[in-house]
């Protein structure tokens, strides 16, 4: 079996990136989805507000899903749901089986990796107590209610206040079950600002700042206790506990991309997103092989995944091109590197061939630390490409910068930094 | 109907003890109060098999280990359990933990343990090159091995009751009477069970069990140890099992390479606590990440994806019980079973049947005892066996568990096995699905309703792990899509 394009995942980044990558000419194109349906996770975003970028109004997640899924019709983009990818090697071979074909090997002229994140668990964060059930991952709760149509608690606290637990916040509470508070680790929010009005302030549900649970306790089995402690920094401090008499723990304490497969093509990662090191055009390590959406950074919003999937789809197509033209021998210059100067937590694109930029570069970057009046600084060297200012930047959302091709070649090979200078400060 | 022999308890020891009867003709039941086997120490500890150098000699422990520790390869292999004979090593970080090393080895070869050998720091780094610079040589027991420890207690439950052995699961002793010379135990349901010989293999509670017939020779004090369960990231850090050299100040921690492909660190101890109590707690945990830096400092804690703790067995005694009780002839108690216990089980199992059947158990072999078979897992399949595996029954082309990619077709085969799961940890248990790194994050659902599906049950009343772990709690106001 040969595809010019192989995408693994079938979610919005998968579906954008095929499609974007079929309208540019990448020939036969295959999208592998583990699950019975596309759409990824999007399937169980039953709320609204996807798609106010992409689409200018307001869509709940399998509506925007639907849009891509639509589309697909009349391409000639080929999919394959219900099939779970096991490998992918260097030589970019995908394995794969499903009930129906069984075991197949899947040669591709090129690869988007687009297998999205996963929740971290009460394990990663080594939560202490007991090991009672009715403790969740946000999403997995939102599974059970949204999808399969039962409910998993009836008194519920949750850690975290990343979005998908503002949104299982309120979603819980429309099912009649009793939320008695949001807690986060962080002195600030990891949800988006939206989310925290229409989740948790509409509903009256209190939100702990710079609290953790710091005990569990169960009872016959199941959850009965959970105790909240205020934190100095990230440890517990000792006589500020509360209990809370809740049945449900929820976890939304963060998202990792799910990069197994790209560590078996043996592409290279970046400790700071976990995802793969980027050029501008989304390829990593491995030529041919590109990566998008939340497997390569986890993403606020699924307009921002679409842009990017696009981007890597757009580029996969340019590169079985250039394949099929006989990639040219002229040199290309070593690409430059993206350096993180003083609160910046990552940039992706991580590396810019300077010559292959056609008028400017999208750089997208979280900060972090909450930043008030704070100005971001390209810098090559000691020399300022360019600054921009800012009235708040938040680690929750994350940020955006365009860098034209001119700063870029002002650079003069050299690598650039990106920073944040506070206000004030020099 | 009267049994020739009840055993109490279904862990380690007692699906042993389970096993070697039921080559015999005899009416043997197993009772456990949980809902499946293997729910105590058995289901929690370091998941491994002892060379045999640790007992002091002359005691029950150094009787047992090394033997267990010959039987357990032979049984994991019969019986398909996950098993690798793959070595370990006691550390030494001084000249004063050298003399230690040089103990051991000496009760090492006492005790029967074959091929130890003392190696230098720099040997020792040369075959784990992720060991500190501050170790100075080693104990290396090539005997040792990793084990999966619950698939070796539930594999020889299986075969016990494929060989007739009776397995009543959440059925708890309450009470043991005398009448008219046997035992008449009574459960907690109020069912009662008459049996002429009573084994007493119910761990941490195996003293209240023996104080049911007055015996109060000992009593268990349960000590807690935690652990870190990390990633396969982390897993190939080291091949052997690396122990630190036993002190004054504890016994230190371990860090392992797991049957799986994951890596262990742990445990600590604290002793005298409850004995349900498996909690985990902060600086217990901090504790044991810091100590285990005098190993070695290339695990990243941050790959955690699970924290456990188990109980230790402690007995009054401070050495195993087997036999037969002070207060009655025909009640065993094989109690205290602390660490050497599941390196020394087979041999605890074996030695204890002999005793029951010189006591009078019916001792006529089964002309037909049914061996051990094979499971399917998929992902040990070459290429060729996984395309012919899909082809003989589509369910094994279909990942549930997409870290440990584990399909439907093996969780359908657990939920018809011989010893039925109802459990998403039951499930776990057997098959690994959501042992991995997003702990059944993505599975769990899907596991729940494959439960339900396949037993005929609501998935309101599928549990997570123990009875009362329920999970959902009634449909949503609308349903769901599905």
């Amino acid at each position: 079996m040969y595809y010019d394009l192989v995408v693994v995942g079938g979610g919005p980044a998968g579906l954008a990136a095929a499609e974007e990558a079929k309208r540019n000419g990448a020939g036969s194109v295959l999208i592998i989805e583990r699950d019975k349906e596309l759409g990824g996770i999007l399937n169980q975003c039953i709320h609204s507000g996807f798609g106010l970028h992409v689409f200018k109004e307001q869509l709940s997640g399998p509506e925007y899903a639907q849009r891509f899924i639509d589309r697909l019709e009349g391409t000639g983009i080929e999919v394959k749901t219900d099939t779970m990818v096991l490998a992918i090697t260097p030589e970019k071979s995908v394995y794969a089986i499903n009930s129906n074909e069984g075991y197949m090997k899947i040669d591709a002229g090129a690869i988007v990796l687009a297998m999205g994140c996963r929740e971290r668990t009460r394990g990663a964060i080594s939560i202490p107590g007991e090991r009672p059930s009715g403790i969740f991952t946000a999403g997995a709760a939102q599974k059970y209610i949204n999808m399969d149509g039962y409910m998993c608690g009836k008194k519920v606290l949750i850690l975290g206040s990343g979005d998908i637990g503002l949104i299982m916040a309120r979603r819980m509470t429309l099912e009649g079950a009793e939320v008695k508070a949001v807690v986060e680790l962080m002195p600030y929010s990891n949800g988006l600002k939206r989310n925290i009005a229409q989740c948790l302030d509409d509903y009256g549900i209190p939100l702990y700042l710079s609290h953790t649970v710091t005990d569990i306790k169960g009872e016959n089995g199941r959850l009965s206790k959970v105790i909240v402690s205020k934190v100095n920094g990230y440890d517990p401090i000792p006589g500020t506990e509360i209990e809370f008499d809740v049945d449900t723990l929820l976890l939304s304490v963060g998202l990792v991309p799910e990069n197994e497969l790209s560590r078996s093509a043996g592409v290279v990662l970046d400790k700071r997103t976990n995802g793969a090191i980027v050029d501008e055009t989304m390829m990593t390590s491995i030529p041919g092989i590109f990566a998008c959406g939340n497997v390569l950074h986890v993403h606020d919003l699924v307009d921002f995944v679409t842009h990017e999937s696009e981007r890597a789809g757009k580029a996969a197509a340019e590169y079985l091109k250039a394949q099929r033209e006989g990639a040219s021998s002229e040199e290309v210059e070593a690409p430059i590197e993206l350096h993180n100067g003083d609160f910046i937590g990552y940039t992706v694109p991580q590396k810019v061939t300077v010559s292959k930029v056609d008028k400017f570069i999208e750089v997208l970057f979280r900060v972090r630390a909450v930043l008030n009046n704070a100005t971001v600084v390209v810098k090559a060297g000691d020399k300022v490409l360019m600054s921009k200012k800012h009235e708040q930047m938040l680690p929750a959302e994350m940020e955006k910068l365009i860098i034209p091709k001119k700063m870029l070649e002002m650079a003069n090979g050299q690598d650039i930094e990106i920073a944040v200078v506070k206000e004030g400060e020099e | 109907m009267v049994y020739d022999v009840a055993v109490i308890g279904a862990g380690i020891i007692g699906c042993g003890v389970a096993r070697e009867l039921s080559r015999y003709n005899c009416k043997a039941v197993l009772i456990e109060k949980e809902n499946d086997v293997a729910m105590g120490t058995t289901r929690a500890n370091s998941a491994i098999i002892h060379a045999g150098y640790d007992p002091e000699p002359g005691t029950l422990m150094a009787k047992y280990n090394a033997p267990g520790n010959r039987m357990a390869g032979e049984i994991c292999e019969e019986l398909d359990v996950p098993f690798k004979r793959c070595g370990s090593f006691v550390l030494a970080f001084s000249e004063e933990e050298m003399e230690t090393v040089k103990k051991l080895y000496a009760r090492g070869v006492e005790n029967g343990v074959p091929d130890q050998q003392i190696l230098s720091g720099e040997e020792v780094r040369k075959m784990e090159p992720n060991v500190s610079e501050n170790c100075v040589g080693a104990l290396f027991a090539p005997s040792a091995g990793i084990v999966n420890p619950w698939e070796f207690a539930l594999a020889m439950g299986e075969q016990a009751v494929e060989n007739g052995v009776e397995l009543k699961l959440c059925w708890e002793a309450a009470s043991i009477e005398k009448e008219n010379g046997n035992f008449v135990i009574t459960g907690k349901n109020g069912e009662k069970i008459e049996a002429k010989f009573v084994v007493n293999a119910a761990g941490v509670y195996s003293d209240t069990v023996a104080n049911m017939i007055g015996d109060e020779s000992f009593s268990i004090d349960s000590s807690r140890g935690q652990y870190y369960l990390l990633d396969k990231s982390q897993g190939e850090l080291f091949n052997h099992v690396m122990f630190q050299c036993p002190g004054p100040l504890g016994k230190g921690v371990l860090v392992a390479p797991t049957v799986h492909g994951n890596l262990i660190v742990g445990p600590d101890a604290n002793p005298g606590c409850e004995k349900d109590d498996v909690s985990t707690d902060r600086n217990g945990l901090a504790n044991v990440a810091a100590t285990s830096k005098k190993t070695t400092t290339a695990v990243n804690f941050r790959e955690c994806i699970r924290n456990f703790a188990g109980l230790r067995s402690e007995p009054s005694t401070h050495d195993f019980i087997v036999g037969f009780s002070e207060k009655d002839d025909h009640f065993m108690n094989i109690a205290g079973i602390k660490s050497p216990g599941l390196s020394a089980a087979p041999a605890i199992a074996e030695d204890a049947v002999r005793m029951l059947l010189e006591a009078g158990v019916p001792s006529e072999k089964k002309e037909n005892f049914i061996g051990g078979h094979k499971h399917l897992r998929f992902k040990e399949l070459s290429d060729e066996e996984k395309a012919a595996a899909i082809a003989k029954n589509p369910l094994y082309g279909r990942v549930i568990c997409r870290c440990e990619t584990i399909t439907e077709g093996e969780i359908v085969d657990a939920l018809h096995g011989v010893i039925v799961p109802r459990t998403l940890d039951g499930i776990k248990r057997r098959c690994n699905a959501g042992m991995g790194r997003c702990q059944s994050g993505f599975c769990g659902p899907k596991v729940l309703e494959i439960i339900a599906r396949e037993l005929d049950m609501d998935p309101v009343d599928v549990l997570l792990d123990k009875d009362g772990s329920y999970i959902l709690t009634g449909k949503t106001t609308k349903g769901g899509c599905r």
